[in-house]
């Protein structure tokens, strides 16, 4: 249940932003993605999503494999954490929600409504909500924005036990997840460079 | 799929959902109607039907934008485009929520408003029954129209431009069966087409609008 890529080329915006990427992740691994902000480490995993097509190149993975966690959590405001997580467990039939509560340290919450909860909060049952998928392939983007030092910890614990069954994920993140295991792929050889105009901004100096 | 449609009506329920907005705008404009055209009840009654069909269409127009919007602005529209439902299924689906908290409640609350614009009573069956089988277009026309402007800031006007007229065909069999109705007449073929054009949308139009979402998800 691993995944594929060969040379693929991904678009922002009509824009070529990575071209000739290939890489390949085994199932149990991780692989980080890092680059500076606008390399196109969101493009590239929303293209893996299936959210938008690649200009060229293969992309080789089980079909319905995939979970994706983007920068919005996907939470309704008025239900409750325990209907948000109970809607996307039906929608994906997927396991239990209460071991995820369980993983993600929401036990305490789960009658609050998703827009009481603070932003660190919102974002652990965001992420909760890849449990309830019950899919190996994890895209996951940016997973630990304010996140504070021990959630982060607990969230490393839980790609670590979805590895070790058997899981994927493909992280884009700038801060260490306490994943030394964790191959890492720079992306900037990948970026398609955008010729500097010079002396365009001199005409108007 | 039951677990979409749950929640999409349990988020209209709850504060803030809109439901009720479309109901209440309905209900507004058959209160003002026969205080601003006067109490003369042949004139009321022979503009009831038309009233009463352009009032259900603009009560419905007012929460489309709603239907796609919000699940996009928080980030579920891309994690439902991602799940194991087809779009075409959430399209449906989401269509199908939005007529059940607007289209339906008018279709019930119509007839009550029928007796303030002194609308025939021979007409009121009629009057259901023309609701019944034209405000499911209203719905998936609309979601339609929705999955078109997903993306746009402010984009409910253009979204009125787009969809209005699509609802033209609908209001004009609507108002022609309720008004043959309170005449007495035969009205086998507005009925008839009025139902033709709902199945017709209900057949093509969840596919355009999952088509138009792809497009706008990207």
């Amino acid at each position: 249940m691993g995944i594929e890529v060969r040379n693929l080329a991904v678009a922002r915006g009509g824009v070529t932003v990575l071209h000739g990427l290939s890489f390949a992740v085994p199932p149990g691994k991780a692989l980080v993605l890092r680059g500076p902000n606008g390399s196109g480490k969101t493009t590239l995993l929303r293209t893996l999503a299936g959210l938008q097509p690649a200009t060229s190149g293969e992309i080789a993975m089980p079909a319905d494999a995939v979970a994706y966690a983007g920068h919005s959590d996907g939470l309704k405001a008025t239900l409750t954490v325990s209907e948000n997580l109970a809607f996307w467990a039906a929608i994906y039939g997927g396991p239990s929600i209460e071991d995820a509560i369980r993983a993600l340290d929401l036990a305490t919450l789960v009658r609050r409504r998703a827009g009481e909860l603070s932003a660190g909060q919102k974002r652990r049952l965001g992420l909760a909500r890849l449990l309830v998928t019950g899919r190996p392939l994890w895209l996951l983007d940016e997973p630990t924005v304010s996140l504070d030092a021990s959630a982060v910890a607990l969230f490393a614990g839980v790609v670590r036990s979805h590895l070790a069954a058997g899981g994927v994920a493909i992280v884009a993140t700038h801060v260490d997840l306490g994943l030394p295991e964790a191959e890492v792929l720079d992306l900037d050889p990948f970026r398609v460079r955008v010729l500097a105009r010079d002396g365009f901004d001199e005409a108007f100096a | 799929m039951r677990a979409l449609l749950l929640r999409d009506l349990r988020l209209a329920m709850r504060t803030g959902g809109g439901f009720g907005l479309g109901l209440a705008f309905f209900l507004l404009l058959a209160v003002l109607v026969p205080l601003g055209v006067g109490a003369d009840g042949t004139v009321l009654g022979r503009i009831a039907p038309g009233i009463l069909w352009v009032g259900a269409l603009l009560a419905c127009l007012l929460s489309l934008d709603r239907i796609f919007a919000l699940d996009h602005e928080d980030g579920s529209l891309d994690l439902l485009a991602t799940s194991p439902i087809p779009l075409e299924a959430v399209v449906a689906v989401k269509a199908l929520a939005h007529w059940l908290v607007t289209g339906l409640p008018l279709t019930l609350l119509a007839p009550g408003l029928g007796i303030l614009l002194n609308l025939d009573p021979s007409a009121y069956g009629w009057l259901v029954a023309s609701l019944i089988l034209g405000t499911p277009t209203l719905s998936i026309v609309g979601a339609f129209g929705a999955a078109l402007t997903v993306g746009l800031r402010r984009g409910g006007l253009l979204l009125s431009l787009l969809v209005l007229p699509l609802y033209v065909p609908t209001l004009i069999f609507g108002t022609e069966v309720v008004r043959r109705g309170a005449e007495g007449m035969a009205l086998g073929t507005p009925l008839a087409l009025l139902a033709a054009i709902s199945l017709g949308a209900a057949a093509l139009l969840p596919f355009a609008a999952a088509a138009a979402l792809r497009v706008n998800l990207r």
